[in-house]
């Protein structure tokens, strides 16, 4: 199951259930029930899917195929800075393969993840346009050019306090 | 209908056939992988890639509908070359560690492999090794080994369970439960139904076999097996006779000629079952206890109704079943009989089901049933000590556990376990000359329904084999549609005699046989043959009760025959 402990709110819950309640009974309901359960939660917790699978009576296997098949749904959580690493053609050959190693090293958590404590996600994207600073990381809406695998940890210093 | 020509041959098919079904008229064979009948159509391996009129490109002879005045090509060299590519692209990714691999000889990859020169490495060798998913009871995956056709995902929705399903995408994709969750820890009902329609290794049971030689060796063990009533149907399949061959004097033979051991017939406690149950629904009835009652016997559907049916629990029969009332008979009256420490004596089960793996293992029933073998590991164990199946003389089984009733012979299919208790209920209300021949309730329909008027009383019953049908029946059963007095269900569909442990048939034999009616029959001529027909008249099951149980019902029996189920989470 997740890493994270999955921590919704009642008001989230209710969201989630007015959703499911207007879908239901036609057919095909369940990518438009998984896209607004991420809305509402920011990702698709197992408790979430398992809510989802109960509740329109199909298997949690069907549920969590749909969610591992597409690539615009995440099973973790964003953190509060989504750190994002662009594997693009130019930044990889500028090794930006090292950069995402680091900041995983760091973070102590894989590509794709979430900290514990909800403070940062990694993701890798691939091309942001800025080749010419190649390797390029983006910290929400921070973009770092240049970079080498020694700058990320004090670069990720500055957004631990905040 | 529909005129059409496969190489030449014509012929003329129902609308709305496909080139599948009008090749097998013809007589021409196309090679199917992922199509299974009553399983899956879904036309995604590619294997039976066709050329007809009228299509573009090669067509998937399995899913693609005929028309008239069409003409299939199946064996030009277009389609030969597809056929070869598809089984090396599946090749180049696929675990070849045949020579060790369960389905040796037996893979449905193997033998496209060789019928289509396919190379083995032309795409080189790209797997990744995967885990193994060894904790459940029942069932092992090795997705090393998969090759993606879904026919387990396929028998796993139909019995309305999908405890697994395809997961991630492109080359990440595997078949399995959701997260990284072992089976063990779904609301898998351990049926076996996904292992038997695996064309290849990914999928098999937990075997006992190494367990089982140990104890034969093992010179303070007292070893006995018994065999359940289908496994006589079809452990003849194993050794390459047809379908529907009652091999039950040789699958005797053969067991004792694996070492010093014993080998009974677990018919005689499907007899003592039907006494327990029928006397369980006569006293539920007369006291108004809680009806309709459900029967006990198939560990999947008890497993099934606890986790998605538990308000329905109080309806199922309290008695054990067969295999685990006659490892209780052994552990107690056989062991103080002959002197046996209950701990020396080592109870193998011979039983054509996954789930019964499973079932040794409850807390209720622990301690018991030493080992479940599958129909399959029982085969193996038969080749490995080098047996001659086919010329082996027949032995007959040991006392006093080897005469039995037909009615005990038939609890292998679905239907069986019904009529038997008919019977004996009949004679416990109308004495000699009450009926001993349901016919209603026999056949491989899904659900099955009938009435009868037993000493006066009117009984209506119903019969459903596979998880679909029983959802639905219990379904009825929770809104009170129909006034049932008994039901019987099987996980399996058609019951045991096409259990998830049974000999594995290649697609080509399923798709063309209807084997649950084949294996069936063979367990109905046992009882038409038979000397005793019903279970009451089993002189074991007499003697068990004259010298230990007392009565059916008794305290001794409750202690002993009898047994309680626990809701279960589905996640």
């Amino acid at each position: 199951m997740s890493q994270n402990l999955f921590e919704g709110t009642a008001e989230q819950a209710q969201k989630l259930t007015d959703c499911i309640n207007a879908h239901r009974g036609e057919a095909g309901a369940l990518m438009p029930i998984l896209h607004e359960a991420q809305s509402i939660y920011g990702y698709l917790p197992a408790e979430v899917q398992t809510v989802i699978a109960e509740e329109l009576n199909i298997p949690l296997a069907e549920v969590y195929g749909v969610a591992t098949f597409y690539s615009q749904f995440t099973l973790n959580p964003k953190g509060k800075h989504k750190i994002s690493v662009c594997l693009g053609t130019a930044c990889y050959v500028k090794g930006s393969d090292k950069i995402l190693e680091a900041v995983e090293k760091e973070l102590r958590i894989g590509c794709g993840e979430c900290t514990p404590d909800r403070k940062f996600s990694i993701d890798s994207c691939r091309c942001v346009g800025a080749c010419g600073l190649a390797p390029v990381m983006i910290v929400d809406d921070e973009v770092y050019g240049k970079l080498t695998p020694a700058e990320v940890t004090e670069i990720l210093n500055g957004y631990i306090s905040d | 209908m529909v005129n059409l020509k496969i190489n030449g041959i014509p012929v003329s098919v129902p609308e709305g056939s496909t080139i599948l079904q009008a090749a097998k008229l013809a007589n021409v064979r196309i090679p199917t992988l992922c199509y299974l009948k009553d399983v899956q159509c879904v036309g995604s391996c590619r294997m039976c890639l066709v050329e007809a009129t009228g299509a573009r490109g090669l067509v998937a002879a399995c899913v693609y509908p005929v028309s008239e005045g069409m003409e299939v090509r199946t064996n030009t060299p277009k389609v030969r070359k597809s056929r070869k590519t598809t089984v090396e692209l599946l090749l180049s990714t696929h675990k070849k560690k045949c020579l060790s691999c369960v389905r040796s000889m037996n893979c449905e990859l193997q033998k496209l492999a060789l019928e289509y020169n396919a190379e083995e490495d032309r795409f080189g060798t790209d797997h990744d090794e995967k885990p193994i998913d060894d904790l459940s009871a029942s069932v092992v995956r090795d997705n090393s080994k998969c090759v993606m056709c879904t026919r387990c995902v396929a028998a796993c929705n139909r019995q309305t369970i999908g405890a697994i399903g395809p997961k991630h995408r492109g080359y990440a994709k595997v078949i399995g439960s959701p997260y990284d969750v072992s089976l063990a820890f779904t609301p898998c009902v351990n049926c076996g139904q996904c292992v038997v329609a695996c064309p290849v290794g990914a999928l098999y049971e937990k075997s006992a076999v190494a367990d089982v030689w140990g104890a034969i060796v093992d010179p303070s063990k007292e070893v006995v097996f018994f065999t359940a009533p289908s496994v006589k149907a079809t452990l003849g399949e194993a050794f390459g006779l047809p379908v529907g061959t009652n091999v039950e004097g040789k699958m005797v033979a053969a067991i004792k000629q694996l070492g010093d051991v014993k080998c009974f017939n677990m018919d005689v406690t499907a007899d003592l079952t039907i006494m327990e149950e029928a006397h369980e629904l006569l006293e539920r009835i007369k006291t108004g206890g809680t009806l309709p009652m459900f029967t006990s016997c198939c560990p999947g559907w008890v497993k099934f109704a606890e986790h998605y049916y538990p308000e329905l629990l109080p309806n199922i029969s309290s008695c054990k079943s067969p295999q685990e009332m006659f490892s209780a008979v052994l552990k107690t009256w056989y062991c103080e009989k002959n002197g046996i420490k209950p701990e020396n004596l080592y109870v193998v089960s011979v039983i054509p089901c996954t789930a019964k793996k499973f079932e040794i293992t409850r807390d209720a029933l622990k301690g018991y049933t030493d080992a479940a073998l599958t129909t399959r590991e029982l085969a193996k164990m038969i080749k490995e000590a080098g047996i001659d199946f086919a010329n082996i003389p027949d032995a007959e089984f040991d006392t006093p556990f080897g005469e039995a009733s037909g009615a005990g012979a038939i609890f292998g299919t679905t239907g069986g376990v019904m009529e038997a208790a008919l019977r004996t209920a009949a004679y416990k209300l109308g004495g000699d000359g009450a009926p001993v021949e349901f016919t209603e309730v026999r056949g491989t329909k899904g659900v099955k329904e009938a009435e009868y008027t037993l000493g006066g009383k009117t009984v209506r019953v119903a019969v459903a084999s596979g998880l679909d049908n029983a959802r639905r029946l219990c379904e009825r059963v929770k809104k009170g549609e129909k006034d049932y007095t008994f039901i019987e269900i099987m996980a399996c569909p058609g019951g045991c005699i096409n259990g998830g442990g049974q000999p594995y048939v290649h697609d080509e034999i399923r798709n063309s046989v209807d084997l649950k009616t084949v294996r069936a029959q063979a367990l109905y001529d046992c009882d038409r043959e038979n000397k005793y027909r019903c279970s009451h008249e089993t002189p074991a099951v007499d003697m068990l009760y004259k010298e230990y149980f007392g009565a059916p019902l008794s305290h001794k029996s409750h202690e002993l025959l009898h047994t309680s189920y626990e809701k279960r989470e589905k996640y």
